[in-house]
C-alpha cells in the first residue's frame, strides 16, 4: 500500500496548494464537414461536435469524482475553420462562430477553440474573410476563441497578416467595448503555432491530427512554490531538481486522467501538455515562484533567468512522466490571470518590455495583457511583430494576446472575471511604428530554418 | 476498484466504526487501515476494494453524509492517483 505520507501529500498538493488538472480538450477534426453550403456545412459541424463531445463534460466530472482531482475545464477544440468555411459560399463566417458557439453550450464545454487561421505565409481568400469575421463573431459568442498564425521558423513573418491582426484586435477591443474590450481575451496571434494544444484562446486542431483526439493540460504552480519553500537558500541545482521531481508528479496525474478521459470516451490519447498555467488565486501563481526563487518582485533582473530554469526544469520533470508531451509545455505567464503578476505590474516591477524578454525563455508570449485603449492598431501589430521575431528565430510557439480597453489609460484596472482575472492597464512605447507596419511583405524565414 | 479512504478531522469515539460500517453496507471490503494523529488531527487511511457492481459515487455520498454528521473530511479516491504519482 502506498504509505500515509504519500497520501497526504498529494491530498494536501490538490487541498491547499491547488492542483489540479486545468483541461481536457478533444480535438474534432472538420475536415469531413467541408460544405459548398455554408448552411450544410454548419449543420454537418454542429452534429459531429455534439455526437462526439456529448460525453465529454460528464466524463470529466465522473473521473473528477473517483479520482479526487479537481479537473478545471472541459473544452472542444477543432479544425481551422477557415479551411472548412473556405469551401462555401459564405460571404462572412459569424454563422460558424454561431455554431461552435451552439455545440458549444450544447455539449456543456465552457470554451471551444478553433475559429482559426494558419496565414504564416500568405492568405486564401477564406483566410481573410475568417479574419474579417473575428471581431463580430468574439461579439456575438460566448464560448468561441480564435487565434492566427502569422508567422513560423519554416516561413518567416506574414507582415501583411501581422498589420491585419492589429487592426482586427483594435476593432475586437471596439466592438466588445461594452465589456472591458473582452473579445480580445478570446483572441490570440501565433508564431509556430501548435497543432495539438489543448489551452485556450489558442487552442485548433491541426491537419495533421486523427479524427478525434483527447489532450490534457495539468497545472501546478503552488505545488511547484510549496516545493521551493522547503529548499530556501538552497542553489540553482537543487532548486531544479526540486521542479522537476514535482512536475514529474503533477504529470503522472495528468496522464492518469488523459488516458482514462481516453479510455471512457473511447477516443485517442494524444499528448499531455506540460503547463504551469496559473490562475488569479493567491497560491496559483507563476510568479510567486519565481520570487521564492530569491527575486523581491517578479520583472526584476534575475526574472529571465529564474524563468528560464523553472521552464526548462518543468519540461524535464514531465516528459519522463507522460508517454506522449506536446502542446505548448512550459510556463505560463499571463498577466491578468496570475496574482504575483498583477501585484508586480501594478507596482511597475514588470513591463511590458521585461514581459518580452521573458517569452524567450518561457512557453507562449505576451498574454493576457491589457493596454490603453487608444494605442494605435500599427503599435499592437509592432508588439505582435517582435512576439513573432521571438518565436521564428527560438524556434518556439510565441503568442500574443493582448487587450486595448477602450476607454481605459494607463493605470487604470480592468475586471475580465473568473480564470481570466483581472489587469492593471500597461503602458506601451509611444514613439510610432507606423511606417514599420506600412511596409508590408513578409520577413523571411531565418537561416536557422534552411537545415536540409 | 481500490479506492483510498482518507479521514481528517478531531478525534472523538465511533469514527473508525461509522466509517466501517458504512463501508460494509456498500460491500465495499477494507483491505488494510492505517490510523494515526498528526498535528492533533485524526488521520486515518484505508485501503478498500469497491464490488464490480458497486457505484463509487453512492459509497462516496455515504461517506459524505457520514462526513458531515461527525464533522470530519472525508474523501475517497481511486488508488491509480496515488500510484502513478508516487511510483515509477
Amino acid at each position: 500500500m502506498i504509505n500515509t505520507r504519500e497520501i497526504m501529500e498529494t491530498i494536501k498538493m490538490i487541498d491547499d496548494q491547488h492542483l489540479d488538472i486545468r483541461t481536457i480538450t478533444m480535438g474534432i477534426s472538420l475536415l469531413d464537414c467541408i460544405d459548398s453550403s455554408a448552411e450544410r456545412a454548419c449543420e454537418k459541424i454542429y452534429e459531429k461536435i455534439v455526437r462526439l463531445a456529448k460525453d465529454l463534460v460528464k466524463t470529466g466530472e465522473e473521473i473528477s469524482r473517483q479520482y479526487g482531482i479537481p479537473i478545471i475545464n472541459k473544452r472542444i477544440s477543432v479544425t481551422p475553420i477557415s479551411l472548412i468555411a473556405g469551401a462555401s459560399d459564405a460571404k462572412d463566417y459569424v454563422c460558424f462562430a454561431k455554431t461552435l458557439d451552439r455545440a458549444a453550450k450544447d455539449t456543456g464545454v465552457n470554451f471551444i477553440g478553433g475559429f482559426s487561421a494558419l496565414v504564416h505565409k500568405d492568405f486564401t481568400k477564406g483566410d481573410r474573410i475568417l479574419i474579417e469575421s473575428i471581431p463580430e463573431a468574439l461579439a456575438v459568442t460566448e464560448r468561441v476563441c480564435s487565434s492566427v498564425g502569422v508567422a513560423t521558423t519554416k516561413s518567416g513573418i506574414n507582415m501583411d497578416a501581422v498589420k491585419l491582426m492589429g487592426e482586427t484586435i483594435k476593432k475586437t477591443a471596439e466592438r466588445t467595448a461594452d465589456k472591458e474590450s473582452f473579445g480580445c481575451a478570446k483572441l490570440v496571434v501565433f508564431s509556430n503555432a501548435v497543432e495539438d494544444n489543448p489551452f485556450m484562446a489558442g487552442a485548433f486542431h491541426g491537419v495533421g491530427e486523427g479524427d478525434a483526439v483527447i489532450n490534457v493540460g495539468v497545472s501546478g504552480p503552488g505545488v511547484v512554490k510549496a516545493a521551493l519553500e522547503k529548499v530556501k537558500g538552497k542553489d540553482f541545482g537543487t532548486v531544479a531538481d526540486v521542479i522537476k521531481k514535482t512536475a514529474f508528479k503533477i504529470t503522472r496525474m495528468g496522464q492518469l486522467v488523459a488516458q482514462e478521459a481516453s479510455r471512457r470516451l473511447g477516443v485517442p490519447f494524444g499528448i499531455v501538455d506540460l503547463s504551469l498555467a496559473p490562475t488569479p488565486e493567491i497560491g496559483d501563481s507563476v510568479a510567486y515562484i519565481l520570487e521564492e526563487m530569491g527575486l523581491e518582485k517578479c520583472g526584476t533582473h534575475g526574472t529571465t533567468a529564474a524563468l528560464a530554469l523553472l521552464n526548462d526544469a518543468v519540461k524535464k520533470g514531465g516528459v519522463m512522466a507522460s508517454s506522449y508531451v506536446g502542446g505548448l509545455s512550459g510556463a505560463f505567464i499571463p498577466v491578468s490571470e496570475d496574482a504575483g503578476m498583477i501585484a508586480a505590474a501594478e507596482c511597475g516591477a514588470l513591463t511590458l518590455d521585461k514581459l518580452e524578454a521573458m517569452t524567450c525563455v518561457c512557453s507562449v508570449g505576451l498574454d493576457m495583457i491589457a493596454i490603453p485603449g487608444d494605442t494605435p492598431a500599427e503599435t499592437i501589430s509592432a508588439i505582435i511583430a517582435d512576439e513573432a521575431a521571438i518565436g521564428m528565430i527560438n524556434q518556439k510557439t510565441t503568442a500574443v494576446r493582448i487587450i486595448p480597453v477602450v476607454g481605459k489609460g494607463v493605470g487604470e484596472m480592468v475586471e475580465f472575471g473568473g480564470l481570466l482575472g483581472y489587469a492593471p492597464i500597461m503602458p506601451v512605447h509611444e514613439y510610432s511604428s507606423f511606417d514599420f507596419i506600412n511596409r508590408g511583405g513578409r520577413i523571411p524565414a531565418p537561416i536557422n530554418s534552411l537545415k536540409n | 476498484m481500490k479506492a483510498v479512504v482518507t479521514v481528517m478531522g478531531i478525534d472523538r469515539p465511533g469514527i473508525i466504526a461509522k466509517v466501517s460500517t458504512s463501508l460494509f453496507e456498500n460491500g465495499v471490503n477494507i483491505l488494510d487501515i492505517n490510523q494515526t494523529i498528526m498535528q492533533d488531527i485524526f488521520t486515518m487511511v484505508m485501503l478498500v476494494k469497491l464490488g464490480d457492481d458497486t457505484d463509487p459515487a453512492v459509497v462516496l455520498a455515504d461517506l459524505d453524509k457520514i462526513g458531515s454528521e461527525i464533522g470530519v473530511d472525508i474523501r475517497m479516491q481511486n488508488e491509480e492517483i496515488f500510484n502513478s504519482m508516487h511510483r515509477i
